[in-house]
């Protein structure tokens, strides 16, 4: 089905859902890579209000990429039916009008709560490009996705961390040294999580049982999570490593997540390996699954369908809201310039995937980041660390003096963290803010971290 | 190129202010916690930390990362805002800069390898950064000059690609030294042709592959720089090189360099991920690292 619009005397024709989609998509790079972004300003304002326009209905039966073709089109289908009901009462809404309900009072919490399994990711991907940036902040901030392991991150007026010690060689020690930098900044309460340099079980397994002793030593009430591929982490649990959170990278198409090396049903066996391990034996059906996204990973594996990358992105957290996972994590800025050009774009990307996965469902947090090649510094992640703060982002990451030395990025800092909870007055996970009240730093050390 | 995380921690300016005397350096690094910094914006971490045993011990001696910084409130001090910077502008530079030509390639061809230079077929580095598709590919002229280079006496097992990436910087410090690494574990070298490509990136190695008939492509990769690491070299297999690979059909090892993996050790696992590929007959997740060169 085609779609048209007439601006300033000249007729936009967009042949398909998925083109005006792309058209209607706030300038980025990625976009223009792809060969699909608007070719002048007022095309894609015409797009904007042809989307406006369409009837929210029409994302049940067009399909932005064929539901033969793909699992996750499948997967997106299937969670739409299963909510018909819910979804009938949104059912007579435009895209335009969709972004009136949301930011109305009408549309509290509560009920977008309750909206969201019936919204399809390609509705929260099209209503957010109709959206300004306070838009995406406004609406967020009304939405708490509450998710529970040993702590219970999401909570109104929390701010949890991601403390993430990196390594260049994976070095106990090292990683020792910057678990105990973030842990005596009141970092650490979404989950302690390594990346690994090598990607096999030997390391995964010493980096997992280093933090399960330290934390049942000292009685931190956090979870761990090293991220190496899922096949690594299923043959660590099979070997009886300590695993809290299942982590893998995702992607809103198939074919990405074959890139990735996985696919529903691998994901799915896994996820039950893991929740199998029984690690919380009062709360069987605690979070468990740590996903991480970001826009422009179907376009870097080829496997985007002429879609534009927000959309895609948002097939991810369908993907990921399968799961009911403990933490999504876009990681926004990551994959570079090519994707997300500059500071304005990589802003712009981090309060929609912040808004469309809070619309879908999914407890959001942001690796507010950028890499050296991007026309991006600090001041830019100081503006969405900010915004993110004010629309009521689940968690950001820690990392010793914001440098990630292993994985050679800029995300934020220990420092950053506790910016945002002094401008904001926003407190740590319940549970670990109470263990803080009760003086254990000074127990704390390299040694005793490691030899616990 | 010695960037502020490197300094001895000695070398450290002192930041008085929040030292209140101090002159102990591992004093800068514990001295965060106390009643006088910013608990009221932070009430939930502990006075007791800054007398804690830890106080005596410098983090800094046991990880490259920015641990043990001083606040002010709950900011950087300027000292650390200012170094953050330095290290950020060494980067900028970093990706910008450009390989050693002609002496680079001719260095690789006194050590007895067989050594060939190509471009891709982004122009320069502002289309390169913006348009990585064509760091994929060969420029016309260089597909050209690879279809009829030298003929070897048979298809290659092996080629290696040495390719700037995002770090020319990288390439420059540590593809020659991990070169002399590989050669004794590889078999039958001197037939390896090695080619240096500009304006690179990893999947490059698979037209050249492609081109060369080579069984297996070993690309050695300036990677991303990163704040304390403008110059890390990568290196990625890939078991029948041929456009199309995806990322899940290599495997890859990070973070060659002086504080990272060191050439000796990288050079025993790229060749071990070889081994391992034509043992198997293919190349990604399914090859995991060699158990023996882990961590005790």
């Amino acid at each position: 089905m085609a779609y048209a619009h007439t601006a300033g005397g000249t007729r936009y024709r967009f042949p398909t859902l998925a083109d005006l989609l792309a058209k209607a998509s706030p300038a980025r790079s990625g976009d223009e890579l792809a060969g699909i972004a608007a070719r002048s300003s007022i095309e894609r304002v015409a797009a904007q209000i042809a989307l406006a326009d369409l009837p929210l209905k029409v994302f049940l039966s067009e399909h932005v990429v064929p539901y033969e073709a793909d699992e996750v089109t499948r997967l997106i289908v299937d969670q739409s039916r299963a909510n018909a009901e819910v979804f009938s009462q949104i059912d007579s809404l435009t895209v335009g009008e969709f972004r009136d309900f949301l930011l109305s009072d009408a549309a509290t919490g509560d009920r977008l709560a309750a909206l969201a399994p019936a919204i399809m990711p390609e509705m929260a991907a099209a209503v957010s490009k109709l959206m300004r940036l306070q838009d995406l902040v406004l609406v967020s901030r009304k939405i708490s996705v509450v998710t529970r392991f040993r702590t219970t991150v999401g909570l109104p007026g929390r701010l949890s961390t991601r403390l993430q010690p990196n390594h260049p060689t994976d070095d106990p020690a090292g990683i020792a040294a910057s678990i105990l930098d973030g842990l005596l900044l009141g970092s650490g309460d979404a989950v302690i999580g390594i990346n690994p340099v090598s990607d096999n079980v030997a390391t995964l397994t010493t980096l997992l049982r280093l933090i399960d002793r330290a934390r049942t030593r000292f009685a931190i009430p956090t979870q761990s999570c090293v991220l190496a591929h899922i096949t690594t982490q299923m043959q660590a649990m099979a070997q009886g490593a300590p695993l809290d959170l299942l982590f893998q990278s995702i992607g809103g198409t198939e074919a990405t997540n074959a890139s990735f090396g996985v696919s529903l049903s691998l994901l799915d066996e896994a996820h039950q390996m893991a929740r199998s391990l029984n690690r919380l034996p009062d709360a069987p059906d605690a979070n468990i699954m740590y996903f991480e996204t970001g826009q422009g990973s179907s376009l870097s594996a080829n496997a985007h369908h002429a879609v534009d990358q927000q959309t895609l992105e948002a097939r991810a957290y369908a993907v990921a809201r399968h799961f009911k996972p403990m933490l999504v994590n876009t990681v926004v800025g990551f994959i570079g310039p090519e994707y997300l050009y500059d500071g304005r774009q990589i802003l712009r990307a981090g309060l929609e995937d912040h808004f469309c996965g809070k619309l879908l469902g999914l407890p959001m947090g942001c690796d507010i980041c950028y890499t050296n090649h991007a026309e991006a510094g600090q001041d830019d992640m100081d503006a969405l660390l900010t915004m993110l703060g004010a629309a009521g982002v689940n968690y950001i990451m820690g990392v010793p003096g914001s440098d990630d030395i292993m994985l050679h990025y800029q995300s934020t800092s220990f420092h950053d963290a506790l910016y945002l909870r002094s401008l904001l007055g926003l407190r740590p996970a319940p549970e670990f803010e109470a263990w803080l009240a009760t003086g254990p730093l000074k127990q704390l050390s390299v040694q005793a971290l490691l030899n616990a | 190129m010695t960037t502020p995380n490197e300094k001895p921690l000695q070398d450290l300016p002192q930041t008085p202010v929040i030292l209140s005397g101090a002159k102990d350096p591992c004093l800068v690094s514990m001295d965060r916690t106390g009643s006088d910094l910013g608990n009221r914006e932070a009430p939930h971490i502990s006075n007791e930390a800054a007398t804690h045993p830890e106080a005596k011990l410098d983090l800094r001696t046991l990880t490259p990362a920015r641990v043990g910084l001083a606040r002010t409130g709950s900011s950087l001090t300027t000292t650390d805002v200012l170094d953050l910077a330095l290290a950020h502008a060494e980067a900028r530079d970093a990706v910008h800069a450009t390989l050693s030509l002609p002496t680079f390639p001719e260095e690789i061809e006194r050590r007895g390898w067989l050594v060939g230079a190509v471009k891709s077929a982004a122009p320069d580095r502002t289309t390169y950064l913006r348009r990585p598709e064509l760091g994929r590919q060969l420029s016309p002229a260089s597909a050209e000059y690879l279809e009829s280079w030298i003929s070897l006496p048979n298809d290659p097992e092996i080629v290696i690609v040495i390719a700037d990436g995002l770090s020319a910087l990288a390439v420059d410090r540590h593809a020659i030294p991990l070169l002399d690494a590989l050669q004794p574990l590889l078999p039958d070298w001197w037939a390896i042709p090695v080619i240096v490509a500009e304006q690179a990136r990893v999947a490059l190695g698979d037209p050249i592959g492609q081109i060369l008939k080579a069984r297996l492509s070993i690309v050695l990769i300036g990677e991303r720089p990163g704040l304390s690491s403008p110059d890390s070299l990568g290196a990625y297999i890939t078991w029948q090189p041929r456009p199309g690979r995806t990322d899940a059909e290599r495997n890859c090892i990070s973070n060659i360099r002086a504080q990272g993996l060191d050439y000796a050790t990288a050079a025993e696992r790229i060749a071990y991920l070889c081994r391992e590929a034509a043992r198997l007959q293919l190349s990604g997740t399914a090859i995991k690292d060699d158990p023996r060169l882990q961590l005790p």
